[in-house]
């Protein structure tokens, strides 16, 4: 992490903490990186305006390719640009990147263990209006399964930019998951993004909630209704769901044997089930997951969905509240 | 391994083609399984390419300068494993190993376990999006090196084929040059029952690229289609070279139930009589 981007985190903070989508922080951080790295590429399947790698295209037109809607080509296409050295970074909606193109990731991204980052943008129902096709909610499940693959979900802006700085650094397959909406800042100024380091916000007596994405923000506020309930109740950010912070979470289920999951993802094959297969085999606790429950997402406000689906404040807060008191 | 046409040696490259053949057909009988007849049918173009045409150095597997070949049909692995044995990458014993635990030479090329191997394949359809990445990447490099790409005639059935083939020609990869191995089988029988896929040459020319319609065992066709392939400009170059499943071997020539079967110890006898002819 140079220092340079470490000030420019810091000025987008001190700038008023306005919400961000990550996808906005990822288009600049795209072209911060562009500037600092010669062998950068950037390819997208003709959704470069809402994936924001267009702002590269513009700035970078000699390393980006537009492949058109061919999701199974981008992959292999970056794979190849990877083979020569470049750091390719390869984009489109989550839906169609991860499950278009899984077996594509598998056999020539993964299995070879090549340098190509996964960026997709429009996960989980807050994509809203466009509904249950463009609505990715299996992603992190399909990306966790593989072997070499690294997956980290960004909760806010100025985690999204380190987020992006740091795969730059590091050898490997990387799906990085971001969203379409704007989302509040969470993570202090002073925060630093390592892979596979979650950022404990606090650990609580009573309950913890081990959060990923936009669920982090809700788990915060959610929290702070608890305290004031008289139920002492921590926060994780489990940023980077594979490889999975174990140390932490085996700190917070010593603490308290009563855990919660919060994420806009099938609780089948995502953060819940991560931390579910680790504890259980290590730790033994209650985990309750809240997140999608084995359903499609439908059309609608983003904000009408995350309540019909369950994934506001409010829910989290009763779901803690019922499991204390059984 | 570039040597001017006028110097070529026809019957050298022939010689080669024939030893490759052997090679397949020993380390298949060993293995005990895996896919003869692809791996037969483009015996000669992997001669061509490795024996001829490409710029490689097995000491330095990772040479900068190299031309890249992929094998987008990655079944026909044996084929693949032959040139390298014989050009050098590594001792001819390991082709004895091929298929078993602990082997470098896995069912399908692996990256990963053995150099000399650009990309691990196997899964049908997406070596040519990859041959696109390497190309695109070495233009931005200004080098000289080429590409090469083998694909079946059955694979071409994958959608991402053409995917690949828009995006070749959008790009100009004139640094690519692609083979089919059109020897008209695929598992389930003639590629014309199974699912058609002629007219192959208008098909690549509708998408944008130079096609060279050639007989894939006549190694004087192939050697010219490979050096017509680097003049063209501003295209892609795809040679669609007409093969015989199981080549070389009677008795597997046109079989389509030798897709996937390794020849018996019988029968490896029988063909290795006929190669030595």
């Amino acid at each position: 992490m140079g220092e340079r981007v470490q000030k420019t985190e810091q000025d987008v903070q001190s700038a008023g903490k306005k919400p961000v989508a990550t996808r906005d922080a990822y288009g600049e951080a795209l072209i911060e990186l562009g500037r600092k790295r010669n062998n950068l590429v950037v390819l997208d399947a003709d959704l470069s305006g809402s994936t924001k790698t267009g702002k590269f295209a513009k700035s970078f037109p000699e390393r980006f390719f537009n492949l058109g809607v061919s999701e199974q080509d981008l992959i292999g296409t970056a794979s190849g640009l990877s083979l020569t050295g470049k750091l390719p970074f390869a984009s489109t909606f989550a839906v169609f990147e991860t499950g278009r193109a899984w077996e594509q990731i598998r056999q020539t991204v993964c299995y070879p263990n090549l340098n190509v980052k996964l960026v997709a943008t429009h996960s989980g129902i807050t994509v809203g209006e466009d509904g249950a096709s463009h609505q990715a909610i299996e992603d992190v499940a399909l990306m966790r399964v593989l072997p070499n693959m690294t997956v980290i979900v960004p909760a806010d802006g100025n985690e999204t930019r380190q987020v992006i700085h740091t795969i730059a650094d590091y050898y490997g397959p990387v799906y990085v998951r971001l969203g379409r909406a704007k989302v509040p800042p969470v993570m202090p100024d002073d925060y630093e993004f390592r892979i596979g380091k979650a950022y404990t916000f606090y650990i609580g007596k009573d309950a913890n909630i081990v959060a990923m994405g936009i669920m982090v923000a809700k788990a915060l506020e959610a929290a702070k209704l608890l305290k004031d309930d008289g139920i002492d109740t921590g926060v994780i950010n489990m940023s980077t769901v594979k490889p999975l912070d174990t140390d932490t979470l085996l700190k917070a289920a010593r603490k308290c044997g009563l855990l919660f999951t919060a994420e806009e993802h099938s609780i089948i094959g995502g953060l819940g089930s991560a931390v579910c297969e680790f504890l259980s085999e290590e730790h033994p606790a209650r985990v309750i997951r809240i997140g999608i429950k084995d359903d499609f997402g439908c059309s609608g406000k983003s904000e009408e969905l995350l309540k019909l689906y369950g994934l506001t404040t409010e829910n989290i807060v009763k779901t803690v509240q019922e499991a204390l008191r059984q | 391994m570039k040597t001017d046409i006028e110097t070529v040696d026809m019957h050298l490259l022939e010689d080669k083609a024939r030893s490759l053949r052997i090679e397949i057909l020993k380390m298949l009988t060993e293995a005990g399984s895996g896919h003869t007849g692809g791996s037969l049918s483009a015996a000669d173009i992997v001669t061509a390419l490795y024996f001829y045409k490409m710029r490689y150095n097995p000491k330095d597997p990772k040479w900068r300068e190299r031309d890249r070949f992929i094998l987008s049909k990655g079944h026909a692995a044996p084929v693949l494993y032959a040139a390298l044995a014989l050009s050098g990458y590594f001792d001819k014993q390991l082709l004895k190993t091929l298929r078993k635990l602990g082997s470098p030479l896995q069912g399908h090329p692996c990256s990963r376990k053995l150099s000399g191997i650009e990309i691990s394949t196997g899964s049908l359809g997406q070596g040519l999006s990859v041959a696109n990445g390497i190309a695109m990447g070495l233009k931005i490099d200004g080098s000289s090196s080429r590409v090469y790409c083998l694909l079946g005639d059955g694979e071409i059935q994958e959608g991402q084929v053409w995917e690949a083939a828009m995006t070749a020609a959008h790009y100009r990869l004139d640094n690519l040059c692609a083979i089919i191995d059109n020897n008209g089988l695929q598992i389930d029988g003639h590629c014309c029952d199974v699912m058609h896929i002629e007219p192959i040459v208008n098909k690549w020319e509708a998408f944008g690229w130079h096609v060279i319609d050639i007989n894939g065992h006549d190694m004087k066709a192939i050697v010219d289609a490979l050096n017509k392939a680097e003049t063209v400009k501003e295209r892609p170059t795809m040679i669609v070279a007409r093969t015989i499943k199981g080549k070389g071997v009677s008795f597997f020539e046109g079989k389509v139930e030798y897709h996937g079967l390794a020849p018996t110890h019988e029968e490896l006898e029988m063909a290795l009589k006929e190669l030595a002819k």
